[in-house]
């Protein structure tokens, strides 16, 4: 059938990255050459919250390849996004210089306010635009290492693994909310001025931070898409399904998990990094429990296994949250359980799911009225 | 460790200079067949394996030699060991007592289940696993013998050989007409034919299938068995089998275990005719 065909072809590649690419375009000159008292003006604000939706879209992808391709379901990817997070707040911080309300020229506020002498080493080297960066992508993948080879290599799976990278966020969450930790206790990072000189207030700055955030989540998707579709890709999702066989026929497991465990966790740093100059700050609370949470639910809502899927749940879940934390703030975190249990119950594999189904449970409707009503025509003309 | 045998119908395994520990000082990565050394004429050498689960003995000091390109049919009742024991051989499970060598030099209790595999022991197991959500191809292009490391697996693309080598197995398991259908959609039947096939991909030295021929046809398990006969020679096949017809019609030598060790072995008529093996299989 033509319309089974058209569905059968990944319209979601072409939706999300023609999406993408026209947003890259239409959001800047819309923000930066339409007068404010246009129609078609968008607010910074609002250029502000999509590249905010776009981090959860490219953290919603990460998820997605442990959890929708190799099975393993991580509790704790907020704690990945977090670190990334701070590597890039710690930049930022540096970067104030004198500007501080304490004006110390090296020191931040909150390590002013402690009566801290001098930079922890850790400090060290954040100044440095590249080294932050390197950061980014090394502290959460380095965790992801250890936590990872630890515990695949003991053959921790299913609902133990969960309640452990549950348990890594909370001890993450409970560390970074002591002051003595020196990454400003549970005030976090904030107050930020610039970054690589442009100030953090100017629509041109933002504009370009939303671009970056919307190439990075093309260019992760298309990262995804090409794991996956490789052997490795095959691999993996083999695990998902069946590890024991997989043992047998000569792969190490436990190898490809950690694998496709780490790069995850550099995508949800990444996507924490691309997250903190745009919301323009970064505090323990990105650690809750909690929030790990409700990123599964965007992976689930929007559909996992399918990447795009990820991100569209995402941005969906999220637009909801902002529409209905001003409306009715008391409603929400229902709502997102109801959500959840909805999901889980009636869409298993999400709006991407629903959406593809859509034709053919259409065709076979069409079918099934042709069939009932047609041979009452038929016979009524046969009189 | 290396005991020598004293035995007489043991047969030797010799002394073994090239072991996993010293190969690791060559220069190159010893080959496949220069690891597993079948000068002796056996492949498989299990001696006195006992495995225990809380108390009860699956595997009562197992003894078994398999010869290399021996076809060899496994039978006996429900819990005579015949899963436990492909469970020791592929790694999955350790014994508590006992030896198991592959060739001369090669611990098999030393040895990950992935190192086994690619060392070249294949296994089917009794309820067919396949990759349900994967296409029969791609089934049949992860067993394939290739470097199975995740950053070689990354960049792997297939060779012409390779393809052919795919299309030749699909010709001999007959399911070439559904190379792209997903494997969870197959028949019964045609799952352990794809299982086989996998198998085959391997290119393993040592098959260990168990019941094949559960929920076929009995033409599809008169062409299983004229396969793993044909298989026979160039690999060793070792069969667990039910289905005695099956049996009678594959087997040259028969081993026969009984609460987790050996009963009898020999030829199939002579086993028929045992005893002991004849109160077993009544007495049950």
């Amino acid at each position: 059938m033509l319309l089974g065909r058209l569905i059968k072809q990944d319209w979601g590649r072409s939706i999300l990255l023609g999406t993408l690419g026209v947003m890259c375009v239409v959001v800047p000159v819309a923000n930066l050459l339409v007068p404010e008292d246009s129609a078609f003006h968008v607010s910074t604000y609002t250029v502000t919250l999509l590249g905010k939706y776009l981090c959860y879209a490219l953290l919603a992808m990460a998820l997605d390849l442990v959890w929708g391709y190799c099975g393993i379901l991580s509790l704790g990817h907020g704690a990945f996004f977090a670190l990334g997070g701070y590597a890039m707040g710690m930049y930022l911080m540096r970067q104030i210089g004198t500007r501080g309300v304490y004006g110390h020229p090296e020191l931040p506020d909150f390590m002013v306010f402690l009566n801290w002498e001098e930079l922890p080493w850790y400090w060290f080297g954040f100044d440095a635009f590249w080294f932050a960066m390197l950061m980014v992508v090394l502290v959460p993948g380095l965790l992801a290492l250890v936590f990872g080879w630890l515990a695949f290599r003991s053959r921790v799976t299913g609902v133990y693994l969960s309640i452990m990278t549950q348990a890594l966020t909370y001890a993450l969450l409970l560390a970074f909310y002591r002051n003595e930790m020196g990454f400003g206790g549970n005030n976090g990072l904030t107050d930020f001025k610039d970054i690589l000189g442009a100030s953090l207030q100017s629509d041109v700055t933002r504009v370009v931070l939303f671009v970056v955030s919307a190439i990075a989540l093309a260019l992760t998707y298309l990262f995804c898409r090409f794991v996956v579709t490789s052997k490795l890709g095959r691999v993996v999702t083999a695990v998902r399904d069946a590890d024991d066989r997989t043992r047998f026929i000569g792969y190490r497991v436990e190898n490809y998990k950690v694998w496709i465990f780490t790069v995850s966790a550099v995508l949800a740093g990444i996507a924490g990094a691309l997250y903190v100059p745009q919301v323009g700050i970064i505090n323990p609370s990105e650690f809750e429990p909690l929030k790990s949470i409700e990123l599964v639910v965007w992976v689930a809502l929007g559909g996992r296994g399918t990447l795009y899927g990820a991100a569209l749940g995402a941005v969906i879940v999220n637009y909801a949250k902002t529409w209905m934390t001003g409306a009715f703030p008391e409603v929400w975190p229902f709502a997102l359980g109801g959500l959840f249990i909805l999901v889980t119950l009636s869409l298993p594999k999400g709006v991407v799911g629903l959406v593809r189904s859509l034709p053919y449970w259409l065709a076979l409707r069409v079918r099934y009225m042709y069939h009932k009503w047609g041979s009452l025509i038929r016979a009524k003309f046969s009189h | 460790m290396f005991r020598r045998s004293v035995d007489k119908d043991k047969p030797a395994r010799g002394f073994q200079p090239l072991d996993d520990q010293s190969s690791r000082f060559l220069a190159r990565k010893p080959s496949r067949d220069e690891l597993v050394n079948t000068d002796s004429g056996y492949i498989l050498y299990l001696e006195d394996i006992t495995v225990s689960f809380d108390g009860f003995k699956a595997l009562n000091e197992l003894t078994l030699y398999i010869e290399t390109g021996e076809l060899r049919c496994i039978i006996g009742p429900n819990g005579a060991g015949k899963t436990t024991m492909m469970d020791v051989i592929t790694g999955k499970t350790r014994p508590d007592f006992g030896t198991a060598f592959y060739g001369q030099r090669l611990d098999l209790l030393r040895l990950t289940e992935p190192e086994i595999a690619s060392l070249g022991i294949g296994r089917k197991f009794q309820k067919p696993t396949v990759f349900e959500n994967h296409t029969v191809h791609d089934n049949l292009e992860l067993a394939m013998e290739a470097d199975k490391r995740v950053w070689a697996t990354l960049a792997r693309r297939l060779s012409g050989e390779e393809r052919d080598r795919i299309a030749e197995v699909l010709d001999i398991i007959g399911l070439k007409e559904e190379v792209s259908a997903l494997a969870g959609s197959l028949s019964h039947g045609q799952k352990q034919w794809l299982e086989i096939g996998m198998l085959l991909m391997q290119n393993p030295l040592v098959l260990l299938v168990d019941e094949p021929v559960a929920g076929m046809t009995k033409q599809e398990s008169e062409s299983t068995a004229e396969l793993l006969t044909t298989l026979a020679g160039d690999h060793s096949v070792v069969v667990v089998e039910h289905d005695m017809e099956f049996v009678r019609s594959i087997a040259r030598r028969v081993t026969v275990l009984h609460e987790g060790r050996v009963l009898a072995e020999g030829p199939f008529e002579e086993i028929q005719h045992d005893a002991k093996v004849i109160e077993v299989y009544l007495g049950e």
